[in-house]
């Protein structure tokens, strides 16, 4: 399994919560990856009414899972070490610039601000296909690792 | 003392939401239960610290760091060195 394989299958969502598609890059400072949402995501029925646009919600944890956990667990050796984990988003302040329809594909790019006591920070982009932005963030979060 | 006091409280006003916490706050405030700051920003603040006093916090002694005068405690110690 490559890096990025062994990444995804330590992450702690699945269906119809996983919001990950693909890592295409990653090192000590930053990550990138990339989302297709799913015309039949459950929150697209009711958001909205017969105008199907991905919550802003959604954008933001799909963020996370790249920006913040995925980073993590590379950052922290997760994926080799094998090592039981839960994850506690603990800030974020965010800016919404377009919209997400369905079937959009999205790109997320999070740079490290820091990783201190298994706590997180990071300054996360969401472009589209024209690498327009989306949303920005500044989030972090916090690893419980189980000893 | 005092102006460390009063420098420490305008770094932790950046992090507190209600302002008016400090009014009902006991003499020496528990930075996240008194304080009602989240835990994270502990790391924020201690960034924020070694910054406006040019020292390093280590990751041991920012673990004991609990209340306010635990910060002043470790500004002033590590001034000292």
């Amino acid at each position: 399994m490559t890096t990025e394989q062994k990444i995804l299958s330590s992450l702690p969502y699945c269906e119809p919560f996983l919001f990950v598609d693909r890592i295409t890059n990653i090192n000590e400072n930053s990550i990138a990856g990339s989302y297709t949402f799913n015309p039949e995501s459950f929150f697209y029925k009711g958001h909205f009414k017969d105008k199907p646009v991905t919550p802003g919600v959604i954008l933001l944890e799909c963020m996370g899972q790249i920006g913040l956990v995925c980073f993590g667990i590379y950052l922290l050796n997760l994926h080799e070490k094998k090592t039981d984990f839960s994850i506690v988003l603990s800030n974020l302040e965010s800016d919404f610039f377009k919209i997400v329809y369905p079937e959009e594909t999205v790109f997320v790019h999070s740079e490290k601000m820091y990783l201190r006591n298994n706590i997180l920070k990071c300054r996360i982009r969401l472009s589209d296909n024209n690498n327009e932005t989306i949303t920005t963030t500044i989030a972090s979060c916090k690893f419980k690792l189980e000893s | 003392m005092d102006t460390i006091k009063n420098e420490v409280k305008e770094i932790l006003n950046k992090y507190i939401f209600d302002k008016k916490i400090w009014t009902n706050a006991p003499e020496n405030p528990r930075i996240i239960l008194d304080l009602k700051i989240n835990s994270a920003r502990i790391v924020d603040i201690v960034l924020d610290v070694e910054e406006k006093y040019g020292i390093e916090i280590d990751d041991k002694a920012l673990e004991k760091i609990i209340t306010v005068e635990d910060v002043i405690n470790t500004i002033k110690l590590k001034a000292d060195k």
